[in-house]
C-alpha cells in the first residue's frame, strides 16, 4: 500500500510540476501548483512528517496560494508573449538541456553515494517522531535562534511587502513626485491588502452595469 | 520504499522548477517555479530526516517554508508595484533596474 501511495503521489507531484511550467495561463499554473503541493504533502506523510504535511497544506495550499490567486486576478490574465521567436526558443532549448543535465547529475550523485542507509526505508522511529510536540520541542530547545530569526524575517518581509505595494497617490507615468503620501500616513499602510481584495472587485463593476443585465443592481441597494 | 526514490523524485522536481525559471518570462510563473525548487529541497530534507531518524531535517524544512513565504510576499509586492507603474509584466522588460 505504501508503494502504491508513493507512486500515485509521485506522479501527482511530477505532473503538477510539469503543468506549472508548461501551462500558458498563470491562473492554471497556480492551480496545478496546488495539486503538486497536495501530492507533496502525501509524500511527507509517508515519511513520518505529519506536522510538516499539515503545515504544508495549511500554509502553502491555503494561505500562499490564495495570495497568488489574488495577485493573478489583480494583474489579470497577462498573455505571455509568444515564446517561439528565434532567440527565446534557443533559450528554451538550453533551459531544457540544463534541466535534463541536472536530473542526470542528481541521480548519479544519489545512486553512487556511499551513504549506506539510503537504500533502506530509514531508521525505525518512535511513534511521536514528526508530531507537533516533537517539532516544537526541537524548535524551542535546539533551534531557538533560527526560530527567532525566522520570526524577524517574517516581520521584515511583511513590512517590505506593504511598503512595496503601497498605493502612491497621484502616481505619474514617470517617477516625479509622489505628492500626498506624507499627508496620509495612517491610510497608506493598510492600503495594499484592501486593494488586493478590492482591486479585482472594483474593476468589473462598471462592466455589468453598462452592458447587460443589471441596471438596477447596485443603485437600489444604495437607495434602500 | 527506500529513501533513494524520494531523493531522486526531489531531483526531478528541482530540475523541472529550474527549467521553468530559465524558460518562462512571466515573473508570477517564475515565482511559482521557485516554489517548486524550494519544495524539492524540502522533500529531500524530510527524506534525509527519515533516513537518520532525526527530527532536525523537519525543522529545517519548516524554516524553508518560512523563507518561502517571505520570498512570496516580497515578490508579489514587487509584481504589484510593477503593475501599478504600467510596466509590462515580463522579465525581459524590467532587466535594467531603472524606472
Amino acid at each position: 500500500l505504501r508503494e502504491l501511495l508513493f507512486f500515485l503521489a509521485a506522479f501527482g507531484a511530477i505532473g503538477g510540476a510539469l503543468a506549472v511550467v508548461l501551462v500558458r495561463n498563470p491562473f492554471f499554473s497556480v492551480l496545478s501548483l496546488v495539486i503538486h503541493l497536495f501530492a507533496l504533502a502525501t509524500l511527507f506523510l509517508l515519511l513520518n512528517a505529519e506536522f510538516i504535511a499539515a503545515a504544508q497544506i495549511v500554509v502553502y495550499a491555503g494561505a500562499v496560494m490564495v495570495l497568488y490567486v489574488f495577485v493573478v486576478a489583480y494583474i489579470g490574465g497577462v498573455k505571455e508573449a509568444p515564446p517561439l521567436r528565434g532567440e527565446s526558443s534557443a533559450i528554451g532549448t538550453t533551459g531544457v538541456i540544463f534541466a535534463a543535465g541536472l536530473v542526470v547529475i542528481v541521480t548519479i550523485a544519489v545512486v553512487g553515494t556511499s551513504l549506506t542507509a539510503i537504500d533502506t526505508e530509514g531508521a525505525k522511529v518512535g511513534i511521536g517522531f514528526g508530531s507537533p510536540g516533537a517539532i516544537g520541542e526541537l524548535l524551542l530547545r535546539k533551534f531557538l535562534v533560527p526560530f527567532e530569526a525566522a520570526s524577524i524575517l517574517l516581520t521584515v518581509a511583511a513590512v517590505g511587502a506593504v511598503v512595496l505595494a503601497r498605493k502612491r497617490r497621484g502616481l505619474p507615468d514617470e517617477e516625479g513626485g509622489r505628492p500626498s503620501v506624507p499627508g496620509t500616513p495612517a491610510g497608506a499602510s493598510p492600503a495594499p491588502e484592501s486593494e488586493l481584495l478590492g482591486g479585482p472587485e472594483a474593476e468589473p463593476k462598471p462592466l455589468p452595469a453598462g452592458t447587460a443585465e443589471a441596471p438596477g443592481d447596485p443603485v437600489p441597494d444604495r437607495g434602500a | 520504499m527506500s529513501i533513494t526514490w524520494y531523493i531522486v523524485l526531489s531531483g526531478f522536481i528541482f530540475a523541472i522548477g529550474a527549467a521553468g525559471v530559465m524558460t518562462r518570462r512571466n515573473p508570477l510563473v517564475i515565482l511559482l517555479c521557485l516554489e517548486l525548487m524550494l519544495n524539492a529541497g524540502n522533500l529531500a530534507l524530510i527524506g534525509f530526516s527519515k533516513m537518520w531518524g532525526n527530527g532536525d531535517g523537519q525543522v529545517f524544512a519548516l524554516i524553508v517554508m518560512v523563507v518561502a513565504a517571505c520570498e512570496v510576499t516580497v515578490g508579489l509586492g514587487l509584481i504589484v508595484a510593477l503593475y501599478r507603474r504600467r510596466v509590462p509584466i515580463d522579465v525581459d522588460e524590467v532587466s535594467e533596474l531603472r524606472g
